[in-house]
């Protein structure tokens, strides 16, 4: 037998790397419809093109092909981006000190060409055995969170989870702008369901623990939940689309597009404050067509958030839904809302509020819960975001329901009311028994009662006429609602210069 | 069975549907007021109404059953 040369040597070593872990792991991969790691790049990056970095990771142990993480830099439309991607038929994905290294490199390497990162995690956690050596130190896993914390803000960083995030490696997912899970196999969480029967005794699978569908349902963690890998790449490309490569550039301009075609907003919207409409319908009508990317779906539904396209231009949307809890604003939609105005903040993406909300939920349930420190922090990512902000208030907009949609008080570059637009304190109904509520005990006569309540309703109703508030210069403008995509696509145009010097100091005391 | 519940604490407002009903996905069973707004509560899929627990009227706490659907 003849000696190989060296570079039949190298090619026998870079396929041995390729190959991955042992062909049981790979069968198992297809029994749960998840594709190897190197497949999945091949989906991610233009022409499936990628440069991979230490390759070669660990390749004395034998059985650790690049140590179990593939971390790489290709193109996303032809954006170059940085990644890192857990191989799941080596030890479960778990980390080792080279899977430590490698990954803190690649953020490395992704801050300093100040593009975006891309976690593609599947992961069963530490390497325990290895514990001393990729756990406690300056370059152990933590550093990863440091170093995902430090560049929060500056470059996009974008989570896809294929599988378990475990322990400690579920910060990750918790740490980047947006995490879009596979269902029924992404899991996260700080302890297994063996672990929680161990430890607190509780029986519990892991699907209901941790499975993809609670956390973008239930806990929040999860911001798109994808049927499967393909639509999950899928998906992460397409919010890439939306983003500047960091935060000192613009998000890219597309072709303008007509809206879907669909009823009129004079259609959608009914008079009566208290009747429920589907407000995705009123966005389709202001939106390019099919430019919606819809983020946290299925938590807190109450209030919509989603980036989307006005004649071409990157904006992001806020907007409550009356057709779910009335459009009442709880803990979960003032978090939801919080995360992305900071998300769209940071990255130059103009906000665009549309108000039809009754005020925040009251009773001992979300008083207990904390919901006046978890509406500030609606109120406080509003309140900070210094990039172009329009506040239209569609119909109803009460309480701290108008300072949290972005009101007068909130510096936005206009606020512009549709002609079913009612700003108040509180409706009118409320109000009135607020004011009133001995005077109308002490009536006997019931008639009388009635006449009473409704005579003070319209007179309040007079006090907050919207023409009144025009021109006490409470709103900038009142337009038709057939106007609205127009007016909304010059002022965005306009407002593109937009400058702010931010006062001195550090930073503010954020209410969390 | 699937078990269509209260979405927050309110005022059952509307009863819009009779036991033995078949629904269909989308359609409104129950609307609460709440907060002074009315709250539509859909069948998640097509169905019969096994069971109306509640009446118009009745206060419901958030995760009450208001009907079951067979």
């Amino acid at each position: 037998m003849t000696q190989p040369t060296y570079n039949e040597h190298l090619q026998q070593k870079i396929e041995e790397i390729y190959a991955g872990g042992q062909p049981k792991y790979h069968e198992k991969l297809k029994e749960t419809n998840k594709l190897f790691v190197r497949d999945r790049l091949k989906q991610l990056f233009d022409d499936g093109i990628y440069e991979e970095d230490a390759r070669f990771a660990n390749v004395e142990a034998g059985d650790l092909p690049a140590d179990g993480v593939v971390t790489a830099v290709g193109q996303i439309d032809g954006q170059t981006v940085c990644v890192m991607a857990n191989d799941s038929t080596v030890k479960a994905g778990s980390w080792g000190s080279r899977t430590v290294e490698k990954i803190i490199r690649i953020q490395e390497t992704a801050e300093k060409m100040q593009v975006p990162m891309l976690y593609l995690v599947d992961s069963a956690g530490a390497r325990i055995t290895d514990q001393l050596e990729m756990f406690p130190g300056r370059r152990g896993a933590g550093r990863i969170f440091h170093n995902q914390v430090r560049m929060s803000g500056m470059i996009p960083q974008i989570c896809i989870l294929f599988g378990p995030s475990a322990a400690g490696g579920a910060y990750i997912p918790a740490f980047c702008d947006i995490v879009i899970m596979v269902d029924g196999n992404a899991s996260m969480y700080l302890g297994s369901p063996r672990m929680a029967e161990k430890v607190i005794g509780e029986k519990v699978s892991l699907e209901e623990m941790g499975g993809a569908r609670m956390h973008c349902t239930v806990s929040g963690c999860g911001d798109v939940l994808a049927a499967n890998e393909e639509e999950a790449i899928r998906e992460a490309r397409r919010y890439i689309s939306y983003f500047p490569a960091n935060f000192a550039e613009f998000p890219p301009i597309d072709e303008t597009k007509a809206p879907k075609s669909g009823r009129t907003l004079e259609e959608i919207i009914p008079e009566n404050q208290n009747a429920p409409f589907d407000m995705y319908e009123c966005i389709e009508q202001l939106i390019d067509e099919d430019s919606f990317f819809e983020i946290k779906k299925l938590f807190a539904s109450e209030l919509i958030t989603g980036l989307a396209r006005i004649d071409g231009q990157v904006v992001g949307i806020i907007a409550n839904q009356p057709k779910v809890k009335g459009g009442v604003l709880f803990i979960d939609s003032a978090d939801k809302a919080a995360k992305f105005i900071t998300l769209c903040d940071a990255f130059s993406i103009p906000l665009l509020f549309l108000a039809d909300v009754p005020g925040f939920m009251i009773g001992t349930k979300v008083e207990k819960a904390g919901i006046i420190r978890h509406g500030a922090k609606f109120i406080s990512a509003m309140s900070s975001a210094t990039v172009p902000k329009i506040s239209v208030i569609v119909r109803k907009a009460y309480g701290a329901g108008l300072y949290a949609m972005c009101g007068p008080a909130f510096e936005p570059d206009a606020v512009i009311a549709l002609p079913t637009a009612q700003i108040a304190v509180m409706g009118p109904e409320a109000a009135v028994n607020a004011v009133y509520s001995n005077k109308i005990e002490a009536i006997e006569d019931p008639k009388e009662r009635i006449q009473f309540v409704k005579q003070k309703i319209e007179e309040y109703k007079e006090e907050i006429d919207l023409y009144k508030l025009a021109s006490e210069m409470v709103i900038d403008d009142i337009v038709a609602p057939n106007q609205l995509r127009h007016t909304l696509i010059q002022r965005f145009n306009y407002y593109n210069s937009k400058q702010i010097v931010l006062p001195y100091r550090k930073h503010p005391v954020y209410p969390v | 069975m699937a078990e269509v519940k209260a979405q927050m604490a309110g005022t059952v407002f509307e009863v819009s549907v009779k036991e033995g009903d078949s629904v269909t996905k989308g359609q409104t069973l129950i609307i609460l007021e709440s907060m002074k707004m009315e709250i539509p509560h859909e069948a998640e899929a097509d169905g019969t109404v096994a069971k109306i627990t509640v009446a118009e009227g009745d206060f419901v706490e958030e995760n009450d059953i208001l009907v079951e659907l067979a």
